[in-house]
């Protein structure tokens, strides 16, 4: 038995790309877990961007900027967040660290499958607001609220990451939401900032999906501030919180 | 009978070993887990891994396969460190509670872990070898105990690994499932795959074993082959009825010890003949006569208790 030779590497990519065909599969047949965030921002979307907006263009178009990035930040925090607690406490992350498998593969598939249903959750909204809503934006704006989206998936990866490596496997859901529902109300994402008590306004800044917020309606013209601080927000929120997560998976497996 | 790491059944292989623990320690807080620990491991070899539970056997599992790191000593895979990819590869891992995802089928896991190999297994082969020929369309959490448990080895067999790690890998399988595992790792220890097999049963290492390292409170306690082993228990029990007494029998030369319950006398000896000569010469009456080697486990409970 000669020594093994390194992988070349697509060899590699068929690791990384059958793992997220394996993840894909493994939330396709548990419906219950993903279809909530699926539903929910479409849902919040009818109520007050259509049925509460009546004749309120501008209402339609701002509530679909908030319902953008309220939805994107669910299949982080719940993906990786329920998705990794589940596969520590069970031992699969031990076991997929024992085999060789490059150390990305698993987070990568998760990843993926977070920013897919990111687009299915744009895709979602946006038949909403165009058909229902009334709608109209040009394709660049659309194109940016697409890019905001699929950015703001990756800081609530990491936070989801940081849940997972953490908190038990029945504790998760819990802390999940407890972060979930409480940032998405203090960003803005329910009733705009500027209608917000002043402490709130204040303390706004310590909340990615405030950025999130920022980030996402500006693609769909309700704000005017340039796009990179927020982007350089949510990306220091992501690689700060994916090195928390990473340290502590490291030492506990 | 040696009592330390490096007897002849451990070192007797010329080739290079497979996997080195050197003077290994690891502490978890106040508790050391492993506390100077050598094993070695050659091609074709199995070393069971025995020891009451906290023993350390699963600590040092981990180590060779770069969950956790030691403190101090050297752990080598393949004479790499196996924090890295290159000597996983030539491994195949049965962990002790490595649950798999619940809906994906049996065929899905065999294709999903097969991929990480260079050179895997056709996936046939592995579910023949296995036992799981029957399963591979159905979910994973679908299956009994022991039936995920031949899926986890399948698994384990699915990279044609050059060594192998099984930790306790017949809990909850039938007794034919048993058998079915252990000779399939008889033919691929023929083929020259090392195995490092930690079990609860005795009867497990007896049979399939090589070498044999016990431990307890993180040290090696014992190591050597089974016979070896066998040795540092008082090699051979007799029992009989008889109209000898207790406190006479004790006082014969090669008599380690005599008890006397319900009129059965039990003798431990070094070496039955002489006892036994002399025994049915001294008591013509003497009846009920059994004589039985002292096995693995007898020599396992002395060990272990002497450490505690």
């Amino acid at each position: 038995m000669n020594a093994v030779e390194a992988m070349p590497w697509p060899r590699l990519a068929r690791i990384y790309a059958m793992d997220a065909g394996y993840e894909f599969l493994r939330v396709l047949r548990t419906p219950g877990a993903a279809l909530p965030m699926l539903v929910f921002p479409g849902m919040f979307y009818l109520l007050f961007g259509v049925v509460f907006a009546g004749r309120n263009a501008q209402q339609a178009v701002y509530v679909l900027g908030s319902m953008a990035a309220f939805g994107v930040m669910s299949p982080g925090l719940f993906g990786f967040g329920i998705g990794v607690a589940v596969d520590r406490e069970r031992g699969l992350l031990m076991l997929k660290r024992a085999l060789p498998v490059p150390p990305a593969a698993y987070l990568l598939a998760k990843m993926v499958m977070a920013l897919l249903f990111a687009l299915l959750i744009f895709v979602i909204l946006a038949l909403l607001a165009v058909v229902l809503g009334g709608v109209r934006l040009a394709p660049l704006q659309w194109l940016g609220l697409l890019g905001a989206m699929g950015l703001g998936v990756l800081p609530f990866c990491a936070i989801g990451l940081l849940i997972g490596s953490r908190a038990s496997a029945q504790a998760a859901p819990a802390l999940a939401n407890l972060i979930y529902l409480p940032m998405s109300f203090l960003s803005g994402l329910w009733v705009p900032m500027n209608a917000m008590p002043h402490l709130l306004q204040q303390i706004a800044p310590l909340w990615p999906a405030w950025y999130l917020g920022e980030l996402s309606l500006r693609a769909v013209g309700m704000a005017r501030a340039p796009a990179w601080p927020p982007i350089a927000a949510l990306l220091l929120f992501t690689a700060v919180f994916f090195a928390l997560a990473v340290r502590r998976l490291r030492r506990s497996g | 009978m040696t009592r330390n790491a490096s007897t002849s059944a451990t070192d007797a292989s010329v080739a290079p070993p497979l996997a080195v623990l050197h003077a290994v320690r690891k502490t978890y807080g106040a508790q050391r887990a492993l506390d100077g620990v050598d094993l070695r491991l050659a091609r074709g070899q199995l070393l069971a891994l025995l020891g009451p539970n906290g023993a350390g056997k699963s600590t040092a599992i981990a180590l060779l396969l770069g969950l956790i790191r030691a403190e101090a000593g050297t752990v080598e895979l393949f004479g790499a460190d196996p924090q890295t990819l290159a000597p996983r590869r030539r491994i195949g891992v049965m962990l002790q509670n490595g649950a798999l995802p619940d809906t994906l089928r049996v065929g899905e896991l065999l294709r999903m872990t097969a991929n990480y190999y260079p050179r895997p297994r056709a996936l046939a082969e592995c579910a023949d070898l296995a036992g799981i020929g029957d399963v591979l369309q159905r979910p994973y959490g679908k299956l009994s105990g022991g039936q995920q448990r031949r899926v986890q080895f399948a698994l384990a067999l699915c990279g044609r690994p050059e060594m192998l790690f099984l930790d306790e890998p017949t809990v909850g399988m039938d007794i034919a499932a048993r058998e079915r595992l252990w000779a399939t790792l008889r033919a691929l220890l023929g083929e020259g795959c090392a195995i490092l097999l930690t079990t609860h049963y005795l009867e497990e290492a007896e049979a399939l074993a090589d070498c044999v390292v016990v431990l307890a409170r993180g040290r090696v306690l014992a190591a050597g082959s089974v016979e070896e082993l066998r040795a540092c228990s008082a090699g051979t029990r007799i029992r009989c009825r008889s109209a000898l007494g207790v406190d006479t029998l004790r006082a014969w030369p090669g008599v380690q010890s005599c008890e006397c319950a319900a009129g059965v006398l039990t003798l431990s000896v070094r070496e039955p003949e002489p006892v036994l000569r002399r025994l049915l010469a001294e008591d013509a009456t003497l009846s009920a006569l059994e004589v039985r080697r002292a096995g693995l486990s007898e020599a396992f409970t002395e060990l272990t208790r002497e450490a505690a």
